[in-house]
């Protein structure tokens, strides 16, 4: 029950887009259409659910201030977090490099029409945002980690898909010529921000 | 010193025909997430313009040794590892301003300007150069983060860098702080913004489609 809550406010609340803004540079350079934005926007969930609970594993038991008392009670005043930052990422890098070759050997179809935005994922900020968010929240276990990463997946990819259908629609507007392009993107961008900011006194 | 007209287009051409944020669209995520007030926006510029600088210079030294497969992973690192010295001398010198910056000192690292310059320039040019063109995107971005951190905070707080500004005689006769502009998406609508005034200034970036 806890983590269905949960999921939903990552989804609708902490929309990790609209209310934290990780991610915007892949979510404005590959929003010009429904079907790669969708692909990408499941790209990032799949990395998402599969690295926040191995990074959540890391936090709590080796790098957290006396994560290591398991090896023994010497162990115990460690603390290595200032190593956070770079295990995170090395995890992310190398887990996005380790699922693009999964993909290109067993389901090249697939590997083809996500290609270029496999290893983009690896600087998606919203995928490093989700793990230094998990290590601010404290989460209580490994399932309710890997609940925020699904919700924040899965809010990031209704996001795209939303901004992407709405710029397909956009194509035979009116815009005024400076605005053309990427301005016109930051303004609906904007104005969806502000429509899930209707979201934010929902306590679930 | 003087600058001959090659370096000077490395430093200078990202303030404004090339800059990263509104031209290039890298390094949006933390542009808009830290702005609601002028001081974490003008650290975390100043913390973006020494981080690319340093990593442009380790990377460019590196160049000729870093196999080309694991590149990205050596990146990473190197950029990792100056972000968590950043963050460790944040935290030591200047603590309620890295708590306000919570969690973008450490996107920092996923921050796309700093993979791009360290693909598109400091793998092919040597450190010296690499240091400049680090140096001007930095500062590319952060005299955005620094414009739009002025406005929100003037408008939406009325102070800047904390001391009040706007006069109580404008309270006392009605005027009232703009409580939009303390909320995230307004700083979106600022960038656009200057992106419309930037592009109606520079015919050339204009976009033929929307």
């Amino acid at each position: 029950m806890e983590a269905i809550s949960l999921i939903v406010r990552s989804i609708f609340v902490d929309n990790m887009i609209f209310a934290y803004f990780l991610g915007m540079c892949s979510f404005l350079a590959v929003s010009k259409n429904v079907k790669t934005a969708l692909g990408l926007g499941i790209a990032v969930t799949f990395v998402l659910v599969l690295t926040l609970p191995i990074n959540y594993m890391l936090e709590n038991y080796v790098l957290k201030a006396g994560a290591l008392q398991w090896l023994g009670e010497e162990y115990a005043g460690v603390d290595l977090s200032v190593f956070s930052l770079i295990v995170f990422i090395a995890i992310i890098a190398s887990f996005v490099q380790l699922v693009e070759m999964v993909i290109e050997r067993f389901s090249p179809s697939l590997y083809n029409s996500l290609g270029i935005f496999l290893p983009l994922i690896a600087v998606n900020c919203s995928i490093l945002g989700g793990s230094l968010f998990m290590q601010q929240r404290e989460f209580a276990n490994v399932g309710m980690a890997t609940a925020y990463g699904f919700g924040s997946g899965i809010g990031w990819l209704l996001a795209i898909v939303g901004l992407a259908a709405i710029r397909e629609k956009l194509e035979y507007s009116h815009v005024p010529r400076p605005l053309k392009g990427l301005g016109i993107t930051f303004i609906i961008t904007a104005l969806m921000a502000i429509g899930f900011m209707s979201f934010s006194g929902i306590d679930i | 010193m003087a600058l001959s007209s090659k370096t000077k287009a490395v430093l200078l051409g990202p303030l404004n025909k090339n800059n990263p944020v509104i031209v290039q669209v890298l390094g949006i995520c933390s542009a808009l997430a830290v702005t609601s007030k002028l001081e974490p926006s003008i650290v975390m510029a100043v913390a973006v313009v020494l981080v690319t600088a340093f990593a442009n210079v380790i990377i460019s030294l590196l160049r000729k040794s870093i196999p080309n497969r694991i590149r990205i992973i050596v990146q990473l690192v190197v950029v990792a590892s100056l972000v968590t010295i950043v963050s460790e001398v944040l935290k030591a010198f200047a603590y309620d301003v890295n708590k306000q910056l919570s969690v973008f000192v450490g996107l920092i690292v996923t921050n796309c300007i700093l993979m791009g310059r360290l693909e598109a320039f400091a793998l092919g040019n040597g450190p010296w150069p690499s240091f400049l063109d680090g140096i001007g995107n930095g500062l590319g971005y952060g005299w955005i983060l620094v414009v739009v951190g002025f406005f929100r905070e003037l408008l939406g707080s009325g102070t800047l860098l904390g001391y009040q500004v706007i006069p109580q005689v404008l309270y006392d006769a009605g005027y009232q702080n703009n409580g939009l502009m303390m909320l995230a998406p307004m700083a979106i609508l600022l960038v656009a913004c200057i992106i419309w005034v930037h592009r109606s200034r520079n015919k050339e970036l204009q976009e033929e489609t929307n």
